[in-house]
């Protein structure tokens, strides 16, 4: 989902606030990162050392967990726990992909929006609006069914979807800080518009924008998966997790373990995000309340 | 209200437009011809140019978004490039299916989530509240698609109670049969649905309890429950109704894919073989029907949320 109930809903009333100290690392953040980086490790560590190759087949068909093979053999003979390294690449490399590419075009377009005229303004929120009744799956199906099947469009599709939501979270914080009263002040002083931007509105909109990119990392793990699933996203031989899972469900009884791990990486992976953000979120924002 | 109900409904309008707009203006500057798409490799440039003419994209942008937009008008939405059937009628075969789907799993979610989040946030210090957000926390982090194949394998392949998927080639003329081929599939779209519902729930529901007016309601007898199910539930309402029309269009979205793991022939079927053969009608006019869709619950959603909190009606 785009929106996220905490940030929502409205602040906490006073006298509400958590008595412990508010600048704890929380145990979210704590797990969420090593989640996270146990998955980023494993994938560091695949550009280096892989247990076979990915092509390799001369393990035989379907062979069960244990022995040479960690998780077994795939329907073609290939080493699962390769093919699970290399999925990861394609996942974290998803991840990062969309993110930059939504938030570069999300907080750019909303950062203008933020700042353009009043009818400007009115169009773009009506247009952001519109973009976001597009799911961002439907949004990138729609993008892929354009441009043809591959990682590259799997990542572009789902970064302009989330830039979607990016810009319009961007254009309602910068709106915001922009009605604050050290904006005025800093106006009267003479400070240019560019400066503000830097030194004001964008330190100040940080810390909402990382949260939420942690969670959109998440979500884009997700919908790289399911496109994958439907054969809209990485094309065979590439082994992303989600394509994985779904060669392994022809052969569910037969092979447990390659329809489980990959699915077992990917709740890690978007979990260990998930987490993350919301660490991120009890650091940054003290009204937040356990 | 009334004046509210015209602006909402031309923003409703206005919406629908642009969203025609955008989708007809992405599906155009995107690379990939559908001459090209239709002929294959060995297509002559005089064929192509033929396929051109004769699907109309040798006019101009302009002219083809008024001519695809006068068609949609009279609920014309074009033929498949791949199977020359009329779109709409492909569209409405379907809805049998994937109507169905969405509005259970939907009931089913808000059914399970309601309660499950209102648990969570009044018992957050028993040992259940914690474990029921911990497991709404990992709800959200699982792909649909893959709950789905856990699903069959348990249901359909090891204990062999429910079907692994398809449907009856009658639809709901073998009632028995098309309800119990759509069981697993409804389970899994609620599932993951009511995750992150519970989550919202939960939320606001702890927005309520710290809220003066409950503290206010104790003050005057009422007990716990009662304070909540009185004035707490109410103004959680408000917030929850706000992401219902939302999550209606994200179940919706769960649906799609969904139903390509249980091989059911709805929307999404169609939808996904619509892409992967560049088949534009079919494409848009899918996307066009689910758009609007979500477009109109939005506007629904927007309703309910001023009929329930009576504040929202007056401007301060």
């Amino acid at each position: 989902m785009s929106l996220d109930p905490e940030t929502l809903s409205p602040p906490a009333p006073a006298g509400t606030a958590p008595r412990k100290a508010r600048r704890r690392l929380s145990w979210h953040l704590v797990l969420g990162l090593i989640l996270v980086l146990v998955v980023a490790g494993a994938v560091l560590v695949s550009y280096v050392w892989l247990p076979f190759a990915p092509d390799d087949t001369s393990g035989g068909r379907l062979t069960p967990p244990g022995g040479d093979h960690l998780l077994g053999t795939d329907k073609l003979g290939r080493d699962l726990f390769t093919q699970l390294l290399i999925g990861g690449r394609i996942a974290l490399g998803t991840a990062l992909g969309a993110v930059a590419v939504g938030g570069v075009l999300g907080v750019s377009a909303g950062l203008l929006a933020g700042f353009a005229t009043r009818w400007l303004d009115d169009a773009a929120a009506v247009v952001l609006d519109i973009l976001i009744a597009f799911p961002t799956l439907l949004l990138a199906m729609l993008i892929v069914a354009g441009a043809g099947a591959s990682l590259g469009t799997a990542i572009l599709a789902i970064g302009l979807a989330m830039a979607a939501i990016v810009a319009r979270l961007t254009r309602v914080l910068v709106k915001q800080v922009l009605a604050r009263d050290y904006i005025t002040a800093a106006r009267v002083a003479g400070v240019s518009w560019p400066r503000i931007v830097a030194a004001h509105v964008l330190p100040n909109i940080a810390p909402v924008l990382l949260v939420n990119l942690a969670l959109q990392a998440g979500l884009a793990v997700l919908a790289e998966a399911s496109l994958s699933y439907l054969g809209l996203g990485t094309p065979p031989p590439n082994a992303s997790w989600g394509r994985m899972l779904f060669e392994a469900q022809a052969t569910v009884l037969t092979a447990p373990a390659a329809a489980l791990a990959p699915g077992i990486a990917l709740v890690v992976l978007v979990i260990g995000m998930n987490l993350t953000a919301d660490g991120l979120r009890d650091l940054t924002d003290p009204r937040r309340r356990r | 209200m009334i004046a509210y109900l015209l602006r909402r409904t031309a923003i409703l309008l206005g919406s629908l437009v642009l969203a025609a707009v955008v989708l007809f203006v992405l599906l155009r500057l995107l690379p990939g011809d559908p001459a090209n798409a239709l002929l294959g490799v060995g297509a002559t440039p005089e064929q192509i140019e033929a396929a051109r003419r004769e699907l109309g994209t040798d006019a101009p942008l302009a002219t083809q978004f008024l001519r695809w937009l006068a068609d949609v008008a009279t609920l014309d939405l074009g033929k498949s490039l791949v199977s020359s059937l009329p779109v709409g009628p492909e569209i409405v075969a379907r809805l049998p299916v994937t109507v169905p789907l969405t509005l259970s799993a939907f009931v089913v979610a808000v059914l399970v989530a309601v309660p499950v989040g209102v648990l969570a946030a009044t018992r957050a210090d028993r040992w259940y509240g914690p474990v029921l957000n911990a497991i709404a926390q990992l709800g959200i982090a699982v792909p649909a698609f893959w709950v789905g194949l856990l699903l069959i394998t348990v249901f359909a392949l090891r204990l062999r109670v429910l079907p692994a998927g398809g449907f009856p080639p009658d639809g709901w003329g073998d009632f028995g049969a098309a309800a119990q081929s759509l069981v697993l599939p409804v389970v899994t779209v609620a599932l993951v649905m009511s995750a992150s519902l519970i989550r919202y729930v939960r939320s606001a529901t702890l927005d309520v309890l710290g809220s003066d007016f409950l503290r206010t309601a104790r003050a005057l007898g009422a007990s716990p429950a009662q304070a909540l199910w009185r004035h707490g539930l109410r103004n959680a309402a408000v917030p929850v109704l706000a992401v219902l029309a939302m999550e209606l269009a994200t179940t919706f979205l769960g649906a799609v894919v969904v139903e390509s793991v249980f091989a059911l022939p709805g929307l999404g079927g169609l939808l996904t073989r619509g892409i992967s053969q560049h088949d534009y009608p079919v494409v848009q006019g899918v996307m066009l029907v689910s758009t609007a869709t979500v477009l109109v619950v939005g506007f629904l959603g927007d309703l309910a949320q001023r009929l329930a909190d009576p504040r929202l009606r007056v401007r301060p």
